[in-house]
């Protein structure tokens, strides 16, 4: 990540970007209060709410030293009032040093790079990309596996939309990831992904049982299974409760596996889980601020 | 001696773009501007081709395209011919070729692409020269042979 450019998509990044972002976030999770950015001011602009990621940011910047100015949702600002992307971020951009943006429309953060006189952070375009999402599960999976080479993945869930699993995909076919794709038939891995990583030589399982070959993973993915996904109410109903990780199905999994979920969780992950020492969605929520903080700070050039 | 006829007169100095898909005359036209320029053009249309079925030509008197102004019809016109004449002989033929990027022409897919929210003009990687699949540079999305249309 060079100073003073976006991040947009997670394949803007290098190998060695995407390593030496997360090298720098682990420093700042051994002194995360610093005073560097006591003379900036970020701008968090979401168009449609996330609360959990314009807090991390927020939280990322305010340990930091830094102020944040923006907003939550479009409403009752200059948008609901038709105001183009454009002049909203060339407006904003004579307040701020950094934009952090997230928006419904896909590609909008490209475009914001674009015209925008400050570097852009995307916290979400539409089913885009989330870059720093990305980079903070991989932050997650190299804490808590050591290395991010050679590891067994299960992603699990709405492999189809998902664009958390395709991105996270992306990225460690880098580091000679084998995966395996749990989902119901109607929402399984899109074939383009399939067909790259084909081309990348990566090996990768599909399955519809989530109850198979667990005591593989290093890591499990965990994502929310949506209703609003499923043409047909019928497919819903029949496979809302068998994508539920229980702690009984934990018991024969590696001692060093770990379950992960972007979150928020709403029943793909069963509360008896949470007690378990597998259980790694909260801490994941946390690298989150440790993540933000080197992305930012390389931006910055600080 | 035998009258030869030609369906499109013949021009003295200029360019024939040929071998155009008959549908596709006028997104040729339009793409290529020329409707907005004031230089003599004539153009046939529903003319029998072995190879394209029904095709059509466009004659544009004293005007040399561009090299990149040309390879923007190879969306929909991938096999034309061009041939370029002057003194009423063709000194030099041309083929087009898909680029390696588009801009502005075809829409975006995605109705959830910030090309079709606000105007911004359209802009794609080919990814596929054989089929002509776009990648959009926005939304990253494909858009394919059959779902293409033209702004």
């Amino acid at each position: 990540m060079m100073k003073n450019k976006s991040l947009v998509a997670i394949n803007d990044l290098s190998k060695d970007e995407i390593i030496k972002t997360l090298d720098l976030a682990e420093e700042f999770e051994k002194n995360p209060i610093q005073d560097i950015l006591s003379k900036t001011v970020v701008a968090t602009l979401f168009f449609e709410p996330s609360t959990r990621t314009r807090l991390s940011f927020e939280s990322a910047v305010s340990r930091l030293g830094g102020r944040v100015i923006g907003f939550s949702e479009a409403a009752n600002t200059s948008v609901s009032k038709g105001e183009s992307l454009k002049d909203t971020i060339l407006t904003v951009a004579n307040y701020s040093d950094l934009i952090v943006m997230r928006h419904p429309i896909e590609g909008s953060a490209r475009y914001a790079s674009e015209v925008s006189p400050v570097p852009i952070i995307n916290a979400g375009d539409g089913a885009n990309q989330h870059p720093t999402q990305t980079l903070l599960d991989l932050y997650s999976i190299r804490k808590t596996q050591g290395t991010l080479q050679n590891l067994n993945i299960f992603l699990v869930g709405d492999l189809k939309y998902g664009r958390t699993v395709h991105s996270l995909m992306m990225a460690m076919s880098q580091f000679g990831a084998t995966f395996t794709f749990v989902s119901p038939n109607e929402l399984k891995m899109p074939n383009e992904y399939k067909m790259f990583l084909d081309g990348q030589g990566i090996k990768y399982y599909e399955q519809t049982d989530l109850n198979e070959n667990l005591d593989k993973a290093d890591i499990i993915y965990m994502t929310r299974v949506q209703r609003e996904r499923f043409s047909d109410p019928l497919e819903y109903e029949k496979v809302k409760n068998v994508y539920v990780l229980r702690n009984k199905m934990l018991e024969n999994t590696k001692p060093n596996m770990r379950v992960l979920h972007p979150l928020p969780r709403v029943n793909e992950i069963h509360t008896d889980v949470d007690p378990s020492s597998k259980a790694y969605y909260f801490p994941q929520a946390l690298n989150g601020v440790y993540t933000r903080m080197a992305i930012m700070a390389q931006i910055l050039g600080l | 001696m035998k009258e030869v006829k030609l369906s499109v007169s013949a021009i003295e100095n200029g360019t024939v773009i040929d071998h155009i898909p008959a549908q596709n005359l006028f997104k040729v036209i339009t793409i290529l501007g020329l409707e907005k320029i004031d230089n003599l053009i004539t153009f046939g249309t529903n003319m029998e081709s072995h190879r394209l079925g029904r095709k059509a030509i466009i004659k544009v008197a004293n005007k040399f395209f561009e090299r990149e102004e040309i390879n923007r019809i190879a969306l929909v016109a991938p096999h034309a011919k061009l041939n370029i004449i002057r003194d009423f002989n063709v000194v030099e033929k041309q083929v087009v070729e898909v680029p390696e990027s588009i801009e502005g022409i075809v829409k975006c897919v995605n109705p959830k692409c910030i090309t079709n929210a606000e105007a911004v003009k359209t802009k794609f990687s080919v990814i596929d020269k054989q089929t002509v699949a776009l990648k959009c540079h926005y939304c990253e999305k494909i858009t394919d042979q059959e779902h293409m249309v033209y702004l």
